[in-house]
């Protein structure tokens, strides 16, 4: 192979957090247990942040690998998305995880190699790149979702996302198995030339394995049906890790799923269109009814995050550059609003222990106004309230699935957003309006910063939304279709 | 009788189907779903040789070896994790997976 197939250019970023994330695994084994965890994760950030630095010098298409792997526009907005959703997730968890006693140096490693995972994932352009960056990322989502390995819940949670996984994975390949066969490549351009094919929609093969595939992918994602794993992960998982869970991965492989359903089947669009409003319905209405029957406010937010799967699955299915554009907005706003809710949740502390059930908001804004004061913006944020930011995010969404006249489906989305705001808002009325409880343990200086920025986010985007909305655009072109 | 690429995807297609109802019916140990997630790489692993063969081409084979690989580090964790399970739970039984319920 000429050495210009290979290009490593494009892949300096996965190459330095890979690095960093071998350096940082010899640091914590032959380094010393003193401070041990702390520095791991402050060196852990610092990786990141030079991988970030490095997406964000990268210019124009680059594609190495024999073409396998592409770095684009949209690749590069969804790392750094991605990247900094780790990095916020690392900073909320070392106190935390130092207080359980669980401040072990392996969390900030795994949480980087799971970041490579996702980095080969968004940037995967043929099946066995997806394929891989995809296992990398789950292998080490497993053994985080298992971290405590002392608490029962932890080990199930692990033990549950381990089996559920590993069988999606298994549908994944079976769907990429019979691609090859009936396509005979696994690039996404020899996809795209199949099913651009006069007879692609009869070649009942190449359906098939793309079926499999995107229940493969659905898994990954959380999409209703594939999402019962989901609550019981969030719950068991050590609580910065679900916040982990809930950011970077989701956005990762909505990515993956983009870029494979777009340029890998744009020929086959009204095929797959109408598996993603199947999936991006029963996510929006499941996310709405089943969360309003939950006491712990983690399973709440596990199945507001299938909610919120199912809304950005609207920008998919509308699909075209708009719909690509409002699906990356979405993402970027969930991002902020569920590592912001999270930060809150992490502040919910009492005599050192943490708790987890709704009712311990109770009389929150009596003894903690400003925490209550933004627990609230984010809440009001996620079920979609104008002017903040998650009903900038909701109405990209609806209005790129209208412009494709897809009108059901945006009906459908604003009457689950108006039963999904009932629950947010139940959170709202415990806090402000019934009795108060003792007072929280004060939250880490880390945690209150996110707290803050994420609060700060989500009021003042309305201000100024052109920086993410024009990147965002500029991303989006660079899918076919 | 020739045996030709239909008979081997047959044999892909049914070991599948049986590594998934090996997941989902198996009520007794998770060690069984183990192997049934196994059964069910080494069934696409069958199908992707077979049209490796047939296209005459060299990338199918080479996705084998990968996900040989791969699934040689997924049992590894899953292991690990019905280890550090079982010192919490001291059973390994499908109905004791059960602390939360969803």
């Amino acid at each position: 192979m000429p050495a210009d197939m290979l290009n490593f250019a494009a892949a300096y970023p996965e190459m330095i957090l890979a690095a960093g994330a071998i350096a940082l695994l010899m640091i914590g084994a032959f380094g010393g247990t003193q401070g041990n965890s702390d520095r791991a994760g402050w060196l852990a950030i610092l990786a990141l942040a030079a991988t970030g630095v490095a997406v964000a010098m990268q210019t124009g298409t680059e594609r190495a690998f024999n073409d396998a792997f592409i770095s684009d526009n949209f690749a590069r907005f969804v790392k750094l998305l991605v990247l900094s959703g780790s990095a916020v997730a690392i900073l909320l968890s070392m106190d935390d995880l130092r207080r359980a006693k669980a401040d072990r140096f392996e969390i900030p490693v795994l949480i980087l190699l799971a970041t490579v995972g996702m980095m080969m994932m968004i940037s995967a352009n043929d099946l066995l790149a997806l394929y891989l960056g995809l296992e990398l990322q789950s292998l080490a989502l497993y053994v985080l979702a298992a971290a405590r390995r002392d608490d029962v819940r932890s080990s199930e949670a692990g033990m549950k996302y381990f089996v559920l996984g590993a069988l999606s994975s298994g549908m994944l390949l079976y769907g990429a198995s019979l691609l090859y066969g009936f396509a005979g490549t696994t690039s996404f351009a020899g996809l795209a030339t199949a099913a651009a094919a006069p007879n692609a929609a009869a070649n009942l093969g190449l359906i098939v394995g793309l079926v499999f595939l995107l229940v493969g992918l659905a898994f990954k994602v959380s999409a209703v049906p594939f999402h019962m794993w989901t609550p019981d992960v969030y719950e068991g998982a050590p609580t910065p890790i679900t916040a982990f869970f809930a950011a970077a991965p989701k956005l990762a492989a909505m990515a993956l799923l983009a870029r494979v359903l777009m340029d890998g089947f744009g020929g086959l669009f009204i095929q797959w269109q109408k598996i993603i409003i199947f999936l991006s319905i029963a996510s929006m209405l499941l996310g709405a009814f089943a969360a309003i029957g939950q006491t712990n406010i983690k399973r709440l937010m596990a199945y507001s995050s299938i909610g919120h799967v199912g809304f950005a699955l609207v920008g998919l299915a509308a699909g075209g550059e708009q719909g690509v554009q409002a699906l990356l907005i979405y993402l970027a706003i969930y991002l902020v609003m569920t590592l912001g809710s999270f930060a809150c949740i992490l502040a919910m502390r009492r005599d050192g222990q943490p708790v987890e059930d709704i009712s311990e908001l109770s009389g929150l804004a009596q003894n903690n106004l400003p925490m209550a004061f933004i627990l609230a913006m984010l809440l009001f944020s996620l079920a979609g309230v104008p002017p903040l930011a998650g009903f900038f995010g909701k109405f990209y969404v609806f209005a790129a699935a209208v412009k494709a006249e897809l009108y059901g489906l945006a009906i459908i989305g604003v009457l689950a957003s108006v039963v999904g705001a009932f629950y947010y808002l139940r959170i709202v009325k415990v806090m402000f309006f019934d009795e108060a409880k003792p007072r929280f343990t004060p939250a880490a200086p880390y945690v209150r910063l996110v707290m803050i920025a994420a609060g700060l986010f989500v009021v003042l985007y309305a201000v100024y939304p052109q920086p993410l909305v024009a990147a965002a655009e500029t991303a989006a072109k660079s899918l076919q279709l | 009788m020739e045996i030709g690429l239909a008979h081997y995807l047959t044999v892909a297609a049914c070991l599948f189907t049986l590594g998934m109802f090996g997941i989902f019916l198996n009520r007794k140990n998770v060690i069984i779903i183990l192997m049934s997630v196994e059964m069910m790489l080494l069934a696409v692993n069958i199908n992707f040789v077979a049209f490796s063969h047939f296209h005459g081409d060299l990338v199918g084979q080479v996705f084998s070896l990968f996900i040989l690989t791969v699934a040689a580090a997924e049992s590894a964790i899953g292991l690990a994790i019905i280890v550090v399970f079982f010192r919490n739970r001291g059973s390994i039984a499908v109905e004791d997976i059960n602390m939360m319920k969803g």
